[in-house]
């Protein structure tokens, strides 16, 4: 794919985004999404870590008095994801979301990893299946399911849940796929699966991690970015954030003395 | 609530209670509960025993009527050769048509409401007035669809008036229960919806209505039991009470097949039928009253047990 800056996939640059009861979640920020590489962002809880997140697919846009104001752009087109003009359903075809609580369809396995490519208009019974399969496999989920496509996802264990929802994520190929602390839900084990699918999948596409669990950001991110009260307070690869950050705050947070 | 509140703080603050005094502390919230579920029992006991014995009652006054030649027979002067035919055939049609005007209206609006609607003080006035009207009696509908379909509409003392008015008693049952029904789909499903890139009207079509088929259900079939046993908005509207005759048939073997004539017969419907006998003064008229009755009372049972069955059935795969 072509590149015009340096291996950045996205970029949110003096973001400011508001509630519809006027709460200012973020203020000016900004921070480079780059490509094929996971970026983790932490903070305490309430600093508007998945605020930020649910811009880059306009997730607010389904509540009515939400307002963005900056850009975040995609390249290697330059498309404002922010942009009155930019449908945020094309959007969300581009950029897909894994959610905290693994939430599947109350339909069979396949039909929730089937159903992105319904909503593009998809009819060719084939090209569902070899999808299905594909992103399944992207999930490692499909030797568990191979043998009951059928059965209701609710059946699935809740790390299967969370793996199910990634293959449903994965099935119209994102480019970035957006990740509001996917394991807080999940079991150790569950938990290190997904972390091990990451790290995986980002050979394939671009990942933004929310994560509430600091050992996760230094275990599975190439770069990290602090947040504390709706502004980004450092951004830089996750070795640098881990063993010696700029800023003392984020010291403070990373070594426990603080959230 | 609030006094359970304050003991409870009470004993966290005192943390120091001997083991003894906290357990006599939990016996007594014991024994509350126990009164409670006690007293709770007696009295929904004492309610199902009423309505066991009205109906018993009318089981057994009327049980010698219920035969294969009751239900195939028109009303007659003598009440031995009486039966309910035109009043049941006349109930069924009358459901049809409050059936097709009520639910694609009202599962429409209540998916509008949830839905599309911008949510101001007007959607709020709305929504006030569409769950009073729930609870407007129904005699109240009546006297509307006197208005509006028999002089209004010019209608007419049918079938059609008939359906329409009991579609509208019905329709904000449907409606709220619609409502109700969206409500309980958590955001979490919508927003995994619209995050693969679903537009408004896939949400709507693929999940929404999808998940709230069992909860629509279950409202449309209790709408329809309560509209099979109203009487006052159709003895308003003009339903006859002596029909020895069938609306003519809706499909004939001649040109042009199908005849929507039926809308516009007089009619007659179970419970009037029923209201007819019991104000004969002579008592045999008084036991197919009864066997009318029981049967009413069998049917509304029967559409309440298939929507307490449907829900259940429904809601199985649906865990949230
Ligand atoms: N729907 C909302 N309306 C108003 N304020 C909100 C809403 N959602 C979150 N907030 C506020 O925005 C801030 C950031 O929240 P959030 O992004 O959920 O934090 P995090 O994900 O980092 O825990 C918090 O102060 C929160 O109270
Ligand atoms: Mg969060």
């Amino acid at each position: 794919m072509a590149q015009n800056n340096l291996g950045i996939k996205a970029e949110a640059k003096d973001l400011n985004f508001y509630y519809a009861n006027g709460t200012q979640a973020l203020k000016n920020v900004s921070l480079p999404v780059h490509e094929n590489k996971i970026t983790a962002l932490i903070g305490p809880s309430g600093c508007g870590k998945s605020t930020f997140l649910r811009c880059f697919n306009r997730m607010h846009d389904l509540y009515p008095g939400n307002r963005y104001e900056g850009q975040i752009l995609l390249y290697p087109d330059n498309t404002n994801v922010l942009s009155k003009g930019v449908d945020p359903i094309e959007v969300r075809m581009r950029i897909s979301m894994v959610f905290q609580k693994p939430n599947p369809f109350p339909k069979s396995i396949y039909e929730n990893v089937a159903y992105g490519l319904r909503v593009r208009g998809e009819k060719s019974k084939v090209k569902i299946d070899e999808k299905v399969e594909e992103a399944l496999k992207g999930a490692s989920l499909w030797n568990e399911v191979k043998t009951r496509l059928n059965d209701l996802a609710f059946n699935l264990s809740g790390g299967q849940q969370q793996r199910l929802c990634i293959a449903r994520a994965l099935a119209t190929d994102p480019e970035i796929m957006l990740f509001d602390e996917p394991t807080s839900a999940l079991d150790p084990i569950a938990t290190v699966n997904i972390e091990e699918l990451m790290s995986t999948l980002k050979n394939k596409l671009s990942i933004l991690v929310v994560t509430h669990n600091m050992q996760q950001a230094a275990r599975i991110s190439d770069y990290t970015a602090y947040m504390y009260l709706g502004e980004m307070i450092e951004f830089d690869a996750t070795d640098k954030i881990f063993t010696n950050p700029s800023k003392k705050e984020t010291e403070d947070y990373i070594t426990g003395k603080f959230g | 609530m609030e006094k359970i509140n304050q003991e409870n703080l009470n004993a966290q603050s005192t943390s120091s209670k001997t083991l003894e005094e906290v357990r006599s502390m939990i016996k007594a919230h014991k024994r509350n509960d126990l009164i409670f579920a006690s007293v709770g029992f007696v009295v929904i006991t004492l309610i199902l025993l009423t309505l066991l014995t009205l109906f018993i009652d009318l089981v057994i006054d009327g049980y010698p009527k219920i035969t294969y030649d009751f239900f195939t027979s028109f009303p007659s002067r003598r009440a031995a050769n009486a039966g309910i035919f035109s009043a049941w055939v006349g109930s069924s049609l009358v459901l049809l048509i409050t059936f097709l005007s009520a639910v694609p209206l009202g599962v429409a609006s209540g998916i509008y409401l949830e839905e599309y609607a911008p949510k101001n003080w007007f959607s709020d006035l709305i929504e006030v007035n569409v769950s009073n009207l729930a609870g407007v009696p129904s005699i109240i509908y009546g006297l509307l669809a006197l208005g509006l379909f028999v002089y209004g509409l010019k209608l007419g003392h049918t079938i059609v008036t008939a359906g329409l008015t009991l579609g509208l008693l019905m329709l904000p049952i449907v409606i709220v229960s619609t409502r109700e029904a969206i409500r309980s789909i958590p955001i979490a499903i919508r927003e995994a919806a619209y995050a693969v890139g679903a537009t408004k009207w896939q949400v709507v079509l693929h999940h929404v209505v999808q998940y709230s088929f069992g909860g629509i259900l279950t409202g449309v079939i209790i709408g329809m039991a309560r509209a099979i046993g109203e009487t006052a908005p159709v003895i308003t509207i003009g339903a006859l009470t002596f029909i020895a005759f069938l609306p003519p048939p809706p499909i004939s073997l001649s040109y042009p097949f199908i005849s929507f004539e039926w809308l516009q017969s007089s009619f007659t419907v179970l419970p009037i039928q029923m209201f007819n006998w019991l104000s004969r003064p002579d008592h045999a008229f008084h036991i197919n009253a009864a066997a009318t009755g029981a049967v009413i009372i069998v049917l509304t049972l029967i559409m309440n047990g298939t929507a307490i069955w449907l829900r259940y059935k429904i809601r199985k795969n649906i865990k949230w």
